[in-house]
């Protein structure tokens, strides 16, 4: 949706005046002039002041001629334009987001939003009353691409209280040939090459440059005038570039107004202040107040405003810009107490204002995180962090317990401080060793007991005596994940001559058909 | 009168804790740093550090022992898990199940690395380290700094060194173990009992060096007199201990 605010300046000097006021103004004949190199030219003109004669770009000598008490007020192009970006972001009511069209326009994409407000033209007609309600001249136009939007808010035909609507389906080419060729947003230089050239509707444009029917004519043609617009890069110098970009066959990327608030914090007093040491207390909350805000933001401040409220009304300032963004409390709060030696406190400051009108982007630093650290000690999940990061998410895990009976598949990593989920209790009939081997090692058993449980064993390459044992508990292979020739353990709690506690286990049993004589394996230690 | 005057002020007895030659288990004052020496091939130095650990944590906090929710990390390092293995789930006492956190450091430095920076986690229990033998990380250097971190931050460590040799240490007390044969259990003799451990207290700073026979009874660490005694506990608990929490609260667990 395009808006095009016909008299932005106008309606703006107007509404600078008291509404009992506006009548009188509206009746002398007056225009908005701006100094130039040769004398004074008008740039805008009231209704009156358009009767009488004057039109925008005479100078005022020669509208003077014309109308000899036409009254001359300065222009304000800076308040204009400032009005506008105030407009477009109201305009956001209307869409997510809006652009300025600067001089006097808007734009506001409103792609999917119509039926929010009861279709394309009550949309429409809603935008008028908004206007209309702020004293301002406005006409919009719907269309589906910015260039088309744009060309019929300024040269649409308008019923009274209607915009212009180009629907999705509508062929814009038909719908907009009778539009002259300023409404392609060109340059002035653009426009006067046209004009010798003879183009000046839309549809002749479109014609030469062949968006008609027979596709030779049209890329013969098309290849001509883009030969003459060759090295016309920007879209405001080449109308075959413009004319695409209303048609939707190329990109126009628009640039949307966001607001950004200024970071501000206050304290009203409940009592009004007259000592310098409590004022300098409420500054100092407010600087920490101030670091705060800054830091959700991101940003580091680098003008700040002190405003105090004295209870006779009287608003003191002061204001210090920082060599570079900063976000430290004590640094501001030692700056503004040297420039609060001169205020004088009068019947007392009820009310305390810091704002940072001018902010930039400051990233986090970590300069006393180890510090920090150093004094305070860390949490458990800055712990996690720091051991994460350097040695390896898979290196810093909890057991978990994992539902099967083989040992080594009982038990499973996680993450730490990750929930667990709910198991079965397991048995506690069976003591488990303390600790695991990763794998389990074989052991030589040089002398069995004639049950099959070993006397006298050697591991890592020493002879131990098996003094006691518990035993065996048997675990079956799961048969549901394993081969078919997988073999049962049998294991044991042993203990040596010196007192040392060991688990093994022998892997199957002779004569079960799976494999020869069963080997023995050491696969945990008990503390 | 005389002795009301040569009462020290209350502070001072608050300061001080009572000098104790002889160490004993449950003593009230804990060091923050132990080191304990044990062979590779048995688990009696992992055993035996987690028994100091839950020794220290009932008799610091004697009301709220079963309550402590803190997690314990267990540090140990590449060399440590291929000979001495990773700590079994079902085999550590039920209350530290669900709260331990292990780190399988690849080097004794990323080990070292770990180890303090679990003394500066406040929210830890304790820590207990594993690292074999000799490294040129782990110096005098470095084992001051772990007892200077453990002091200030007040978590307490047990650095269990596997086939180490006892050189220069900081640790504030060095313990030197071995298995020992277990007493009968009443039910099964020819079975092997509860964890046993010679002891030795070889370098300490408050107590003075011996060795002890101590054992594990069923989560408390006591000094077991005769190992031959026929009174030994059972190994197998009939029925859970229900002390110090509500059933309906195990249950929600």
């Amino acid at each position: 949706m395009s808006v095009w605010l016909a008299r932005l300046s106008v309606d703006r000097w107007r509404l600078a005046h008291a509404p009992d006021a506006r009548t009188a103004t509206d009746a002398a004949p007056s225009a908005l002039i701006l100094e130039t190199a040769h004398g004074p030219r008008i740039t805008a003109a009231n209704d009156a002041g358009l009767t009488a004669g004057a039109r925008a770009g005479m100078l005022l000598a020669d509208a003077r001629a014309l109308c000899p008490d036409l009254a001359a007020v300065p222009a304000d192009p800076a308040g204009d334009l400032a009005m506008l970006e105030k407009l477009s972001l109201w305009a956001q009511r209307w869409g997510p987001w809006s652009a300025l069209d600067p001089p006097d326009g808007l734009l506001v994409d409103v792609t999917g939003v119509a039926h929010l407000f009861g279709g394309e033209a009550r949309l429409l007609a809603d935008v008028g009353a908004a206007f209309a309600a702020r004293g301002l001249t406005a006409r919009a136009a719907l269309a589906p691409t910015a260039g088309a939007a744009w060309a019929l808010s300024h040269f649409g035909r308008h019923q009274a209280g209607h915009g212009a609507i180009l629907g999705a389906d509508d062929n814009p080419l038909h719908q907009l040939c009778d539009l002259p060729v300023t409404a392609l947003r060109l340059d002035d230089d653009v426009l006067t090459v046209l004009r010798r050239l003879g183009i000046k509707r839309l549809g002749e444009l479109a014609g030469v440059s062949g968006a008609q029917d027979d596709p030779a004519r049209e890329a013969a043609a098309r290849d001509a005038l883009r030969r003459r617009f060759r090295n016309h890069r920007a879209p405001a110098a080449n109308p075959l570039l413009r004319l695409d970009q209303l048609l939707g066959r190329v990109p126009e990327p628009l640039l949307p107004v966001t607001a950004r608030t200024m970071p501000m914090v206050q304290r009203r007093l409940m009592e009004p202040l007259r000592h310098r040491s409590l004022l300098d207390r409420v500054v100092e909350d407010l600087a920490q107040d101030m670091i705060r805000a800054l830091e959700a933001r991101s940003e580091g401040a680098r003008r700040l405003e002190l405003a105090l409220w004295r209870v006779d009304g009287e608003v003191l300032q002061r204001r210090i810009e920082l060599a570079a963004a900063t976000r430290d409390a004590s640094h501001i709060t030692r700056l503004f107490g040297a420039r609060l030696d001169d205020v004088e406190a009068g019947f007392g400051i009820e009310m305390v204002q810091l704002r940072a009108s001018w902010s930039e982007p400051l990233a986090l630093s970590q300069s006393d995180l180890d510090a920090a650290a150093e004094n305070h000690g860390t949490s458990l999940a800055a712990c996690i962090d720091r051991l994460t990061v350097r040695l390896g998410a898979k290196a810093v895990t909890r057991p978990v317990a994992h539902a099967s009976h083989i040992p080594e598949r009982a038990q499973g990593w996680k993450p730490p401080l990750e929930p667990v989920s709910a198991a079965q209790g397991a048995l506690v009939f069976h003591t488990r060793p303390l600790k695991l081997l990763d794998r389990a090692e074989p052991i030589a058993v040089l002398y069995a007991s004639p049950d099959g449980v070993p006397q006298r064993f050697r591991w890592r390459g020493q002879v131990r005596e098996v003094m006691r044992v518990e035993g065996p508990e048997r675990i079956a292979p799961e048969w549901w994940r394993e081969r078919s020739t997988a073999r049962l353990r049998d294991y044991y709690r042993i203990e040596d001559e010196a007192g040392r506690r060991y688990w093994i286990y022998r892997q199957g049993i002779a004569g079960d058909g799976r494999g020869g004589v069963p080997d023995w394996f050491l696969q945990g230690l008990y503390a | 009168m005389s002795s009301l005057s040569l009462r020290p002020p209350d502070a001072r007895i608050l300061s001080r804790a009572l000098p104790e030659p002889r160490w004993r288990p449950g003593l009230p004052a804990q060091t923050f740093h132990s080191e304990i020496f044990a062979s590779a091939n048995e688990a009696s130095g992992a055993g035996l550090a987690l028994a100091l650990a839950r020794d220290a944590l009932t008799s610091k906090d004697p009301s709220g022992g079963g309550q402590d929710t803190r997690h314990v990390l267990w540090v140990q390092d590449r060399a440590a898990i291929r000979l001495g293995g990773r700590p079994c789930l079902a085999g550590l006492p039920p209350e530290w199940r669900h709260r331990l956190i292990h780190v399988a450091a690849t080097t004794p430095e990323d080990a070292l690395f770990a180890l303090e920076e679990g003394l500066k986690c406040r929210d830890l229990a304790c820590v207990i380290g594993e690292i074999a033998g000799n490294p040129r990380a782990l110096g005098f250097t470095a084992a001051r700094r772990l007892s200077l971190t453990a002091e200030r931050h007040g978590v307490m460590l047990w650095l269990v060194r596997l086939d180490a040799q006892a050189d220069l240490s900081s640790a504030r007390m060095r313990w030197r173990v071995c298995a020992a044969p277990s007493p009968q259990p009443r039910w099964n003799p020819a079975a092997p009992g509860t964890a046993t451990w010679h002891a030795e207290l070889f370098r300490a700073r408050a107590h003075m060096p011996g060795e002890w026979m101590l054992c594990d009874d069923n989560g408390t660490l006591c000094i077991s007199s005769d190992p031959e005694q026929s009174s030994a506990p059972d190994h197998v608990g009939l029925a859970r201990p229900t002390v110090g929490r509500s059933l309906a609260a195990g249950a929600r667990a």
